[in-house]
């Protein structure tokens, strides 16, 4: 007879192979959060907050890092959010299965795929140089707009997609018109996902430092951005200058920096999630 | 007079003839069973009185539907207009996740509102159709989800009674309920075919026997017989009726 292991045993060997894998990916995170609060709480004061640069970046605060980067947020989501979800709206609800929409979808899907720092480069050349909108925040912001489509649009499909089918026909054989039952009969249901997906793409970009490198992003420029058409400190460029153009830089000051845009980043991820619990609560089947 | 006259409809989903030369009238004020097993067609052409099938991209039709002296196959055929005329009533209770009021108001909101009545009071009256409003009126910000689901199909009713259709088509309407809210809701049916015209799919001969004025039995997409349901169940004059009534298949 075949041996073979007791079922027993194998299925706790496979147990705790499972969770050690879920343990190991968490790692990481815990890791990077516990090495820079521990690094760079000390730097972190109302000061360093809220006052400009001072001495080279060597000293003083990040305040127009920190604005600029919230401008670059709010700005591109600014442009993205409509496009994005009128243009799935579009692909999901109203398009025929035909050769263009395919070719339309393979487009979004290479877009996700393509290189931040190859949107950099299309942002200088588009936004900066060709439509002659400079170095500014309005450059910045239209170049990470650009790169964050992709996910607004296909949060947006899937928020869309998972709108009970029942909702859109009962809808209809009220004799509501289609764009009526987008209106009223899905728009509402998919809300709590688009939110979701928006922040969530939010998040990410706030961290990209190679996009926003050639069209809005100021090496050092110790006060705030007078319009949208002034460049701006942003804190991922920030943090890659004060980390390897500034010798003789006080640990703290990077760690403390790098502290900034993670909370930054993941009080994003908090709003997006607290949005999207109190719609879920109103809009529950 | 909102009788809906059939001429000769054939309707395929591709190459599939799922309607095969259905003619019949469906009368005004009455209440009108097809039945038949599954896959006959009879939601099929159910769904042609308000052309739900549209949303099927391969449907074709040919023949004529006769409401109200006007073809509702012709491709000029307002939509919107049919749908509100000719309401639905679906297998599963759908209400909107929404409060009660809301799902009343819905179709309201939709049309625009071309009374003197306001939506208070419509929705008071369309509770009270379905015979809703006393258990209900205290609850009108409740969510229809929370209601029970004889309550949640009342309450699509209500919804569509708001828009006033004139002709209610119901797509086996109790096959999700328990006994006793089918029986509840086929008072209620009775009580509505004072002012609507209904027509009723359904897979449970019992019911077509106790709640309709005329019953179609449909097999494999052709309308096999058609006539007043007392006739059909107790003196049907085809063989497939019978041995369908019988229990010999279905």
């Amino acid at each position: 007879m075949k041996k073979r292991f007791n079922p027993k045993t194998s299925q706790k060997i496979a147990f705790t192979i499972l969770l050690l894998s879920a343990l190991v990916t968490i790692i990481p995170v815990v890791v990077i959060i516990i090495v820079v609060i521990k690094n760079g709480i000390s730097a972190i004061s109302w000061e360093f907050l809220t006052s400009m640069p001072k001495n080279g970046m060597r000293a003083g605060g990040i305040f127009p890092a920190i604005v600029g980067t919230f401008y670059l947020t709010i700005g591109a989501t600014i442009f993205s959010l409509p496009l994005g979800v009128l243009a799935a709206i579009y692909l999901s609800e109203y398009a025929k299965e035909n050769r263009f929409t395919r070719i339309l979808n393979l487009g979004i899907v290479n877009l996700a795929g393509v290189p931040s720092i190859v949107y950099g480069l299309f942002g200088l050349s588009l936004f900066v140089i060709y439509m002659k909108l400079g170095v500014s925040i309005l450059s910045g912001c239209l170049t990470l707009a650009i790169m964050e489509l992709p996910s607004i649009i296909t949060a947006t499909k899937t928020a869309l997609n998972s709108v009970p089918k029942q909702f859109r026909e009962v809808s209809l054989s009220l004799g509501a018109t289609k764009w009526q039952t987008i209106r009223y009969a899905v728009l509402p249901y998919a809300l709590p996902g688009i939110i979701t997906g928006t922040v969530l793409s939010n998040a990410r970009k706030t961290g990209e430092t190679a996009p926003i490198l050639f069209t809005v992003a100021a090496f050092y420029l110790p006060r705030l951005p007078s319009s949208v058409f002034d460049q701006t400190m942003a804190l991922p460029y920030h943090l890659y200058v004060i980390s390897t153009q500034i010798p003789g830089i006080e640990k703290n000051i990077t760690y403390g920096t790098a502290l900034v845009l993670i909370i930054f980043t993941l009080s994003l991820n908090l709003v997006g999630i607290i949005i999207r619990t109190r719609l879920r609560k109103q809009k529950k089947w | 007079m909102n009788d809906i006259i059939v001429e000769n409809l054939n309707l395929w989903y591709d190459k599939f003839h799922a309607l095969e030369n259905v003619s019949m009238k469906i009368n005004d004020k009455k209440i009108t069973a097809i039945i038949g097993p599954s896959g006959c067609g009879k939601s099929t052409l159910l769904r042609v009185f308000n052309r739900m099938n549209d949303l099927i991209e391969t449907v074709r039709m040919e023949g004529k539907i006769i409401i109200d002296d006007e073809n509702i196959l012709s491709p000029e055929t307002d939509l919107v207009a049919l749908r509100k005329k000719v309401g639905m009533v679906f297998q599963r209770p759908n209400p909107f996740p929404l409060s009660v009021y809301k799902n009343i108001t819905f179709g309201l909101e939709i049309h625009g509102i071309n009374s003197e009545d306001s939506f208070d009071n419509i929705v008071e009256n369309s509770l009270k159709s379905v015979l809703l409003w006393d258990d209900l009126k205290d609850k009108l910000k409740k969510s229809a989800l929370e209601l029970s689901l004889e309550q949640q199909q009342r309450l699509c009713i209500a919804r569509l009674v708001a828009v006033k259709p004139e002709i209610l088509l119901m797509d086996e309407p109790c096959s999700a309920l328990d006994p006793v809210s089918t029986a509840r809701i086929e008072e209620l049916m009775i009580e509505l075919k004072k002012n609507y015209s209904i027509v009723i799919v359904t897979h449970n001969m019992q019911q077509a026997a106790r709640v309709s004025d005329f019953t179609a039995f449909m097999y494999l997409g052709e309308l096999i017989e058609y006539n007043d349901t007392n006739n059909i169940f107790t003196r049907p004059e085809k063989k497939q009726t019978e041995d369908y009534l019988t229990g010999r298949y279905g």
